[in-house]
């Protein structure tokens, strides 16, 4: 990408100490059971797991084999099994009757249970309801987080965005505070620390709460400013389509822990092949964060530069082609390799995604952020629907028309819910209500009296008494503000110039040039400005819950202002690719390093999918 | 002694701990006339009265002190009871039912690396031992053959981590262990010297001493394996009392023996030194020596510390006896001391000197010698160089510690050998036992110990006596705690409040919880407290919901049901952290839980979730009918509407699904009307959307695709011109298209609308239709798409719409 990039961006720690300590922490655990024994894995841990420990590992500490934890009967005849899971009720129920089972006959092994990355009482209660409280050990894996690349660190837990922004349940945020505090013990200590959101809070407040029982080392930083940002602050950026390279790999072929299974029609053979995509592809490391447009021009190039490379061998006399075979070739063909894959992948974007219906799509989301043409757009929205071209889609158009609009006129709420009803079943009469408590569809609240009334409670609402208060008000205050907070933010860039993709002047390329991220917008001013001061007016319309702090060991910041620049985002309830290009581009500009930790990666699809209401 | 003993030590059961440890006195216990009783004293060391009261229990055979400082009375019937320092009772045990019937004759109190045990013997002499009576084992010992009442004499021993008994029955001697009883001799002792009638083992169970009625006194092994002496005392008379008096190293280990008026000590060179005694006394066994008490003073035996003897023998010419004497010249600016000193330095021994000096200050009693020995040594100190001042420094700390301690007002008679032993965190916790906190805070602020270990205990210690002081109120208790706690390290004001709580003073309690910044340390205790409600809006403040779900389950299990919903409905984290787990565990609560609010509108969800669960059609509509219901309450028109339609969809399915078998139940009314169509019952299907006032748009597009799919192009001919397309026709042309019939597509270009001719030409491959409709409309963005859909081949429309474009641009 040709941009005037600060060539002095600094180096990003070395995130490959949190594996090894992952990885020794379950070796032990697996000691602590000596002898053989079968171990059963959550099905959404099998990724981490993998990435932590592979196979050959487990062998190695006398795992037998392995199994997927479902609820079916065991076939495993060894007598110790050992449980690795997320501790959901579901899960442990399914436990208990394995062993329950296994009690029937008379049948005795011993069970383990290690709960990653740490257990809930309500899991032990069930054991114990259950009564088999006494007949399993139990214990807790503390893997917090896990490294997808260079500077992506993942929690790998996307239940944190319903159980914690639908559920209203904050069970997770003790686990957000200590996955920081491991990153503070590791890499620490921060000099400041800046964050958004009711979640964000609690968890600054769980990591400060375990920094002050634990003892403090003095250690070199390696991280220097830490921002915290809630999930529900920025719905706009994960609901609009990704069209950076990433982000559209994501979005079609679903990347799974750092990696994606690209099928037959990609790889143009009949099997479907594996690839992990970070940094350390090559090709996909320089084609990641561009704007899908021209990443086929860029593959092209890349094509023929490594046709010239091959072609070096044509002159070549015997010596030189041994040398050329026993150095060159192998990097060679593996480029190539990968390059062919890519650009299978994108040829398969390009039938999906350039026909005319992507382009129509594409205009109406950005008709929806500019806030042009509403009408248009909500007629585009029911034909969509009335087509079934796709629920998840049409939920995500209703979404995004409701949130920039500001909710939905009480006519078009009714009909066009009525039309998603009739198109895709009444029981997505629970999903509009899950969506309804979360602010992302809703019906604008005749009067602007609520805004009088929420703005009074606002000011009580600082105080902790006033939580209550606020949970209840919460539900009905959910305004988005969008339009107001993109004016102010100046979100949206002025469309009367053409926007040069190749050359991308802010983070709005990520999205054609059509919006600058709200989430990427806010840690830029305040990292801009060093606080919250002049952003009051936005913050207000974000719904508060803004801090900024500044760390015990602020004094020694000077002179070390490399660590300065590295900035460590916490985004709670997940972040998208975009995001995270947006960022990168963000960094290359401004001399930062961003690291970005998050919940999990998410994009529309996931997003919605959580708020589906699947019954159970 | 600053107490005045009416009777002196007469006709009293007297105990006395070791470690300058307190004094238990009971008057006359063997009096038994039940109107009077007799009065339990408990003295410090140095006679300062702890406590008294009458004692109303049984006849007591023997008092003792545990190593924690509590006193053990042993009564006849075989129950001992425990009081704490104050005299306030703890708890009681016995030692075992058959003692009950045949009464306790003696009892010793002994104490082991286990901790302080019990030895009794009873008239049907049999022995019974518990070695620690915080972790009560009782063992009763085998029959000792030929024994008739209770021995002669007997001590415990402990050896090799084994406990048994030594006795003499007359010249014979027993020793008694778990399984059996040996006759053992020990060597040098025949049994002409006569019947043993008194022993005694040294502190250490090394040594053992045996006194014979002939005035024979056996020192030697406690094994019995090896003889130290065997010294002729002439007195025929038994003693009192026989103690060891020797000390770490002991160079002349010694046996004290008292008799009324007289007090000998043995030692091991077979001389024998006496003091005359005037008033009856009472001997107590320490490591190091033995103290004597009497009514009016008490003293230490002690065998003098050798390096003590080095420097204060006549005429000795010790390093450390020359450099108390320099220093003592040189006070008197005499030159002398530069002769000692030369002396000294001479044999260069001045380092030597002056560790002589310090350790013999540590063992002196007197402040005066104390200085006058630290004061050489600091003397001798300058004329060295690297030499290490720790000694030095921490001996003047530790007598200042000790000096502090053994001042009567606190009566702590320690040696620094003693102290030594008993370790400087022991000494703090006797002094705060003692409630002496101001001066063992001064303790531990002079010594530097560790916060935590320290200052805060004493203070953790000082908090928890205070808040039983029963004349005070609860809101000056409580601001004198914070005051002096405020937020020390290691000092839980849980901890605090649960012993005010114990105490039964709950409001005090929260209060001083009030002061704890950890949530999760509250909330047990107001647990316990039953203050359910505080305990859970802690826990919600905490921010740590294993917590919060600990309280609510707990809560769950306390109180009736409407009551645990109001609770939780004031405390909307545990209430939504509660309806997870439900929604898991316990559908039915849930509901219950939604009527309690009365939020008509997630009971009406639950309902429409339920009737998911629900196979059978009646069950499922009731259910639904349910939700309707709730929806009304709820004022939710729209989503009444829909259940309403829902429920008559559903109907209409199982109707159809009865008579034509169609397996509609169950599916949205898209997918309804769809396999409707798709299955040639388009009666039906028209019903529905006429019935469910399906948008027309939403119909024709159905029906358009579903027309088309089927391939019946005569009837989506007739469709078509059923009325006008509210989809246009473009639609039309798109999906023949798709189904691969571009005849048919052809039929309905001529249909589309002029905006989308252009297209629809297109669609049909018509180029040549493309161009005139674009021509027509004279839109250059149209005339550009037609373009570049042609090829080489088409050069006859290039041209054409070449020329059109012209003709635009010109004007």
């Amino acid at each position: 990408m040709a941009h005037s990039a600060r060539r002095d961006s600094p180096e990003l720690p070395d995130f490959s100490i949190l594996k090894r300590l992952a990885r020794d922490q379950l070796i032990y655990l697996l000691e602590q059971l000596p002898g053989k024994k079968d171990l059963f894995i959550e099905a959404d841990l099998m990724s981490p797991l993998d990435r932590i420990a592979n196979v050959s590992t487990l062998k190695q500490h006398e795992v037998d084999k392995l199994y997927k934890v479902e609820h079916k009967p065991v076939i495993s005849t060894s007598d110790q099994l050992c449980f690795l899971i997320r501790p959901r009720i579901q899960t442990v129920k399914w436990i208990c009757d394995v062993v329950n089972t296994d009690k029937v006959p008379g049948k005795s092994r011993r069970y383990k249970i290690i709960f990653t990355p740490q257990k809930f009482y309500a899991c032990e209660a069930v054991l114990e309801e259950q009564g088999i409280f006494g007949d399993v050990s139990i214990d807790e894996w503390p893997f917090y987080l896990l490294p997808l690349d260079d500077d992506i660190i993942s929690l790998e837990l996307p239940e944190f965005f319903q159980d914690n922004f639908l559920a209203g349940d904050q069970r997770w945020v003790r686990t957000a505070g200590s996955a920081l505090h491991l990153l503070y013990s590791l890499y620490g200590p921060f000099s400041k620390v800046y964050g958004i959101g009711r979640c964000s809070k609690m968890a600054y407040e769980s990591w400060r709460e375990q920094v002050e029982e634990g003892e403090q080392k003095a250690r070199q930083a390696e991280i220097g400013n830490v921002f915290l940002i809630d999930r529900d602050v920025d719905f706009v950026t994960p609901l609009c389509s990704q069209i950076v390279y990433e982000g559209l790999v994501d979005d079609i072929f679903r990347i799974k822990c750092g990696c994606v299974e690209f099928g037959p029609d990609v790889t143009a053979s009949d099997k479907s092949v594996k690839v992990m995509l970070n940094s350390h592809d090559k090709v996909f490391s320089e084609i990641r964060n561009e704007h899908f447009s021209h990443v086929f021009g860029f593959l092209s190039q890349k094509a023929r530069n490594l046709q010239t490379a091959y072609d070096k061998r044509q002159g070549m006399d015997i010596k030189q082609m041994k040398t050329f075979v026993s150095e060159e070739l192998k990097g060679l063909k593996q480029e190539h390799r990968l390059l062919s894959l890519h650009i299978g992948a994108s040829e398969s974007i390009m039938k999906k995604k350039t026909k005319q219906d992507f382009q129509e799509l594409l205009k109406t989301e950005h008709l929806l952020l500019e806030g042009f043409e509403i009408r248009e757009c909500i007629s585009y929205i029911e034909e969509h629907i009335n087509r079934q071209v796709s629920m998840i889609e049409s939920l995500r158009l209703l979404c995004l028309l409701s949130i920039t609009e500001n909710g939905l006129l009480p006519k078009d709420y009714r009909s066009l819910k009525a039309q998603y009803l009739q198109s895709y079943g009444v029981d997505h009469l629970l999903t509009f209500s899950n969506l309804r408590q979360l602010g992302l569809l809703v019906e604008q609240q005749p009067g602007e009296t609520l805004t009088v009334m929420e703005s009074k409670v606002g000011k009580l609402v600082n105080d902790k008494t006033a939580g209550k208060l606020t949970d209840a008000f919460s539900s009905l205050a959910k305004k988005s503000n969008f339009r107001a907070l993109s004016r102010k933010l100046n979100l949206v860039p002025k469309t009367d110039e053409e926007y040069d993709l190749r050359v991308p002047r802010d983070m709005a390329y990520i999205f054609s040039g059509a919006y600058i991220p709200l989430s990427c917008k806010l840690i830029e001013q305040v990292l801009e400005r060093d606080g919250w001061t002049g952003l009051e007016e936005v913050t207000r319309l974000l719904n508060g819950h803004e801090f900024a702090v500044t760390g015990s060991s602020g004094v020694d910041s000077r002179g070390k202002n490399d660590t300065q620049r590295i900035i460590l985002v916490m985004f709670l309830g997940g972040c998208t690719y975009s995001e995270i290009s947006a960022l990168r581009f963000l960094g290359r500009e401004k001399g930062y390093k961003f690291i970005v930790v998050t919940t999990a990666i998410t994009n529309s699809s996931r997003l919605l999918e959580a708020l589906l209401d699947n019954h159970v | 002694m600053s107490w005045s003993l009416r009777d002196g030590l007469r006709d009293s059961l007297v105990a006395a701990a070791p470690y300058g440890g307190p004094i238990a006195l009971l008057r006359e216990p063997q009096r038994r006339s039940p109107s009077s009783r007799p009065q339990l004293e408990i003295y410090s060391a140095s006679g300062g009265t702890v406590a008294s009261f009458p004692w109303k229990s049984g006849p007591v055979v023997q008092l003792g002190w545990t190593v924690s400082d509590e006193l053990l009375c042993i009564q006849e019937d075989g129950t001992v009871l425990i009081y704490d320092l104050f005299g306030s009772f703890k708890r009681h045990f016995s030692m075992g039912q058959e003692v009950v019937q045949s009464q306790v004759m003696e009892a010793k109190v002994f104490h082991s690396p286990y901790g302080t045990g019990i030895a009794i013997v009873t008239s049907s002499s049999r022995f019974t031992l518990a070695t620690n009576i915080d972790d009560l084992k009782l063992r009763r010992l085998p029959e000792v053959p030929g024994l008739q009442g209770k021995p002669s004499c007997w001590v415990v021993l402990t050896q090799d981590r084994q406990t048994k008994v030594l006795l003499s029955n007359g010249p014979e001697l027993f020793i008694l262990d778990n399984t059996s009883c040996t006759v053992v001799c020990p060597p040098g002792l025949s049994p002409q010297d006569g019947n043993i009638v008194h022993m005694s083992v040294s502190f250490s169970y090394k040594y053992l001493a045996l006194l014979t009625d002939s005035g024979h006194l056996w020192t030697g092994l406690s094994t019995l394996q090896e003889k130290l002496s065997d010294v002729d005392t002439k007195k025929t008379m038994a003693p009192k009392q026989m103690l060891w008096c020797r000390r770490p190293k002991s160079q002349q280990p010694s046996v004290v023996l008292m008799w009324d008026r007289l007090l000998l000590v043995v030692g091991v060179c077979n001389e024998t030194i006496q003091y005359p005694i005037e008033d009856p006394c009472v001997l107590v066994g320490e490591m190091d020596g033995v103290r004597i008490i009497s009514s009016s003073n008490q003293e230490l035996l002690q065998e003098v510390p050798l390096v003590c003897q080095d420097i204060f023998k006549i005429a000795s010419m010790a390093p450390g006896a020359l450099l108390l004497e320099a220093h003592r010249e040189y006070e008197k600016s005499s030159q002398k001391a530069d002769e000692y000193l030369r002396e000294i330095k001479e044999q260069s021994m001045l380092g030597e000197a002056v560790r002589q000096c310090v350790e013999a200050a540590g063992h002196e009693y007197d402040t005066n010698t104390q200085k006058s020995l630290m004061r050489a040594a600091s003397f001798g100190k300058c004329f060295l160089t690297d030499f290490s001042p720790d000694q030095f420094v921490t001996t003047c700390r530790e007598l200042r510690v000790l000096n502090a301690v053994r001042d009567s007002s606190v009566g702590l008679p320690l040696t620094h050998t003693q102290f030594k032993q008993l370790t400087l965190q022991v000494l703090i916790d006797r002094l705060v036992y003692r409630q002496f906190y101001p001066l063992a805070i001064e303790v531990c602020r002079y010594l530097k110990i560790p916060d935590y270990q320290g200052v805060s205990r004493v203070l953790k210690h000082w908090a928890s006596c205070k808040v039983q002081q029963k004349d005070l109120t609860d809101d000056a208790i409580a601001r004198a705690v914070c005051m002096k706690v405020g937020d020390s390290p290691g000092v839980s004001y849980s901890d605090i409040a649960a012993k005010a709580y114990e105490c039964g003073r709950a409001e005090l309690a929260i209060k001083l919880l009030d002061f704890e910044a950890r949530s999760g340390e509250q909330v047990p205790l107001l647990l316990k407290m039953k203050r359910s409600q505080l305990a859970l809006s802690k826990a919600v403040e905490s921010g740590d919901t294993d917590l919060v779900y600990t309280v609510v389950s707990y809560l769950k299990n306390e109180m009736n049901r409407g009551d645990f919903f109001m609770t939780l409905r004031n405390q909307p984290v545990a209430l939504s952290l509660y309806r997870q787990f439900c929604k898991l565990q316990e559908q039915e609560t849930l509901k219950d839980l939604y009527n309690q609010d009365d939020d008509h509108q997630e009971l009406a969800n639950y309902y429409v979730t339920a009737s998911y669960r629900e196979k059978r059609l009646e069950g499922r509509l009731s259910l639904l009918q349910s939700a309707v219901d709730e929806y009304n309450k709820a004022k939710n028109e729209f989503a009444v509407k829909t259940t309403e339609d829902e429920m008559r969809l559903l109907r209409f399915q199982r109707k159809l699904d009865d008579e034509k078998g169609a397996g509609l139940l169950g599916l949205s009314l898209q997918v309804t009307m769809e396999t409707l169509l798709s299955l040639g019952l388009h009666k039906q299907a028209e019903q529905l959307y006429k019935d469910f006032r399906v948008p027309d748009k939403r119909y024709w597009w159905l029906k358009l695709k579903s027309l088309a799919e089927k391939e019946e192009w005569d009837e989506l001919e007739k469709f078509s011109k059923s009325k006008k397309s509210p989809i246009g026709y473009l639609a039309f042309v798109e999906v023949c298209i798709k189904c691969n019939n571009k005849y048919e597509a052809k039929k309905y270009v001529s249909k589309v609308t002029p905006e989308q001719k252009v297209k629809a030409h297109l669609a049909v491959g018509d180029l040549e239709g493309a161009a005139d409709a674009a021509i027509e409309r004279r839109n250059e963005a149209e005339i550009g798409a037609v373009l570049s859909r042609c090829s080489a081949s088409n050069s006859l429309v290039i041209e054409r719409l070449n020329q059109a474009r012209a003709a635009i641009a010109k004007k």
